[in-house]
């Protein structure tokens, strides 16, 4: 293995964190406003703030880690994403900005006003729709290099079908995943009724992310012939991904080891993710920029994984007490136990 | 948009997103420090008042980080987003320094989380308390990490660069300029001092408005006690930081003192306005700036008149030194009257005017901060990496910078009614009094 591939791996395992757990955060503050909507919010609202509150800024330095270490491997990414991405980029932390201050304001200042559940709920709709128009960036088409600069094209990009079903998958993806988790968790406060409505937002969006999934892989077929026939060359990681699919939804609709679904929905993701980075290999921006000719030269290179291997000692065990004292821990879960400050 | 305007407009939003930053920045960094100084204290001393401050302060605390982490994603992108060739060659030669910074601030926040909502949880209180010093240790390591990024954009070194290529380069190397140790030191007391005055100023206001508990006064007395001792740090540090910049950086001295011929034997100037290149009613204190530069008063100090006209900072600078050093030295001896005063049973110092004194440092020792890192970034210029990388060649060629900057203020200044909003209800609702009351009668009903 190559240093480059090391270090595309090592940040696309971190972007994968992201995905599940951002997921997980975004679709909880959805389903939360819906509630608040339809008059519900007693079903849901305890639950999902209960697992929220302790790990929210958690969530946040996942993101954070994989654009610092991106420049870090990659310093040319900083020249043509920061360029174009000026615009969505600043959108995402103005939405990520009403995130983190809906806790600072509501859950730890008591603040409480529909206005901010509502502004919450919706920006976690908006974020990983702003946030997956640079996966389609990066897919080619949308760039043009000028005697001034780089720019990008905001009219192909959003007149082309395949920006739209990015972000449509993103919204379902989001939506399924925080789904599952969350009937898990509801499932383990021993809340019924949370744990069947829950239930039936899983099985509901698990139909739209499978569909709009399929759905992209046909879309880069006239898009990008190049990385479809290599999506085609990797379809068996898909036929993996879809089986662990199928096992998630039969275990939901059976209402059975919810811990196992969310279990297989994990790993449906990380395949289906990794096949999707391994198919765009070697490109970082189609097709201007790959992983070899943006490195970083070996010794920051080498610098960056030792580094990278001493913070993971130190994050590794610290994450494993939080998760226990706060995900696994019964008495925190059922709601026996708040000790906030 | 022109490619000046992108440039004019990349450095105001950059200008305008540290400025908001540094205060729940420096906030971030110095407070856990505060709360384990209490919780500490609460736990040998046996004492319930000092418990319950770390955990008012707590309170308070989160609502500072949770902006904080929203402000510094915001700087952490737009160093990417507004100076993309700034970046792409930090990025090969300083990356390892902003790399860590996220390992530290990841710790901080899983350990924040933890000590956050594991209050009374444990038996034995000290188990609690053990949970913060990552929560400070993250903190203080996270300004430490960015400061040394900030250190090598003043003093780089670690690379060579031969016919515009990065070469020999040695990230080790790049952390441990001879910028970083003083630049380091100097945020962290500084943080550790403005926190501390900041606390210093809500319990002296507690005071004024009535509130004539103990509880307040032990709050007081601790942070003036804390403010102190990090103010003298500062001064010595800050006389280190005059050296480095003699030695390393003397543009930034010379115009952030209006020294404009070399000489020996130099005088400081202090205050005064400049009218046509002349310097008018400043204080002048002979061979001054010969000791702070090189600590001999007969030394030699290079002035303006050995740099290239367009390499020479703005000479505004002047006056954002002033304030910082004028602030600086006036909470100095504030504290100092303040903690002898106390010790003597001197009764001016806990008179109504001395406690608005107090209140007003506050807000000071921020606007102490914030000159600070005006003066530090604009006393760079023209360079975004001395000597390296020219500002103008760093900025974004994109055109829409100017309408960013018109979200970014709006975001920002919400954030900034938020934060007072919820900070003052918070504590107004609930006021210690009440509050200890209430655990009093918590105690009882486990009795009963």
């Amino acid at each position: 293995m190559t240093l480059e591939v090391i270090g595309i791996s090592v940040l696309w395992l971190f972007l994968f964190g992201y995905v599940i757990v951002a997921s997980i955060d975004f679709g909880a503050g959805f389903f939360n406003a819906y509630s608040l909507f339809r008059g519900k919010q007693h079903i849901l609202t305890r639950i999902i703030q209960r697992y929220l509150s302790p790990v929210w800024e958690v969530t946040n330095v996942f993101l954070v880690f994989f654009f610092v270490g991106i420049v870090g491997f990659f310093p040319k990414t900083a020249y043509y994403y920061g360029t174009i991405l000026l615009v969505p980029a600043s959108i995402a932390v103005i939405l990520l900005a009403i995130r983190g201050s809906y806790y600072a304001f509501t859950t730890y200042g008591g603040l409480k006003q529909k206005k901010w559940t509502y502004l919450y709920g919706l920006s976690g709709l908006f974020i990983p729709a702003s946030l997956s128009i640079v996966l389609t960036i990066s897919e080619g088409g949308f760039v043009r290099e000028k005697a001034t600069g780089l720019v990008l094209d905001y009219w192909a990009l959003f007149t082309s079908p395949l920006t739209w079903s990015i972000v449509v998958l993103s919204l379902a993806a989001v939506l399924y995943i925080s789904a599952v988790f969350l009937t898990w968790y509801a499932h383990k406060a021993q809340d019924e009724p949370a744990t069947e409505l829950l239930r039936k937002y899983a099985l509901i969006w698990s139909v739209p992310a499978i569909v709009t999934a399929t759905g992209i892989i046909v879309e880069l077929q006239g898009h990008n012939p190049e990385h479809f026939s290599r999506l085609m060359d990797l379809w068996w990681l898909f036929g993996i991904s879809f089986i662990l699919f199928a096992g998630t939804v039969y275990l939901i609709w059976k209402r059975k080891s919810y811990g196992v679904a969310f279990g297989l929905l994990t790993g449906q993701f990380l395949v289906a993710f990794f096949a999707y980075g391994v198919s765009h290999y070697p490109y970082l921006l189609y097709p201007y920029l790959t992983i070899y000719d943006s490195f970083t030269n070996e010794a920051m290179a080498i610098a960056l994984i030792i580094a990278f291997v001493a913070g993971l000692g130190l994050l590794l065990p610290s994450l494993y007490l939080l998760l226990r004292l706060f995900l696994f821990n019964k008495d925190y879960v059922q709601g026996k136990r708040n000790d906030h400050a | 948009m022109g490619n000046e305007e992108s440039i004019f407009f990349s450095r105001v939003l950059t200008e305008l997103t540290l400025s908001f930053h540094i205060i729940y920045a420096t906030i971030g960094v110095g407070i856990p420090l505060m709360i384990m100084i209490a919780q500490w204290l609460g736990i040998k001393k046996q004492d319930e008042h000092y418990i319950l401050l770390a955990r008012r302060w707590t309170r308070g605390f989160v609502i500072t980080v949770a902006v904080g982490v929203v402000t510094g994603t915001a700087i952490g992108l737009q160093l990417s987003l507004l100076w993309p060739n700034f970046m792409e060659l930090a990025g090969n030669v300083i990356a390892l320094p902003l790399f860590m910074e996220t390992f530290a601030f990841f710790f901080e926040a899983i350990f924040l989380g933890i000590y956050l909502y594991t209050w009374d949880r444990f038996e034995n209180q000290k188990k609690h308390m053990l949970l913060l010093i990552p929560v400070a240790i993250g903190a203080s390591f996270s300004a430490v990490f960015i400061t040394i990024v900030n250190a090598f954009m003043n003093a780089p070194q670690g690379f060579d660069l031969v016919n515009g290529q990065l070469v020999n380069i040695n990230p080790v190397l790049a952390m441990f300029t001879p910028a970083m140790p003083t630049k380091v030191a100097h945020v962290l007391s500084t943080a550790y001092m403005t926190s501390a005055f900041a606390l210093a100023s809500v319990g002296a206001y507690r005071l004024l408005k009535g509130s004539k508990h103990v509880y307040h006064k032990k709050a007081l007395f601790l942070t003036m006690k804390i403010g102190l001792i990090f103010s003298i740090a500062t001064a010595v540090i800050g006389d280190f930081s005059g050296k480095y910049l003699a030695e390393y950086q003397p543009e930034k001295l010379a115009a952030a003192e209006w020294h404009f011929e070399t000489e020996e034997g130099a005088p400081l100037m202090l205050y005064g306005v400049l009218d046509d290149g002349e310097v008018k009613y400043a204080i002048k204190i002979p061979y001054a700036l010969s000791i702070l530069a090189h600590s001999n008063p007969k030394a030699e100090v290079i002035g303006l008149d050995q740099f290239a006209e367009d390499e020479i900072p703005p000479l505004y600078i002047h006056y954002l030194f002033d304030i910082m050093v004028t602030i600086g030295m006036w909470m100095t001896a504030l504290s100092l009257v303040y903690v002898v005063g106390t010790w003597l049973k001197i009764r001016f110092v806990s008179s109504k005017w001395f406690r608005w004194l107090i209140v007003l440092g506050g807000p000071l020792s921020m606007i102490a901060i914030e000159a600070g890192w005006w003066f530090t970034e604009v006393g760079r210029q023209p360079w975004v990496l001395r000597g390296i990388m020219r500002t103008e060649d760093a900025a974004t060629t994109s055109g829409q910078v100017d309408l960013m900057l018109l979200l970014f203020a709006g975001l920002y200044l919400v954030l900034a009614i938020g934060s007072i909003v919820v900070l003052t209800r918070m504590f107004r609702k609930n006021t210690v009094e009440q509050e200890l009351a209430d655990r009093e009668l918590e105690k009882e009903g486990d009795l009963r």
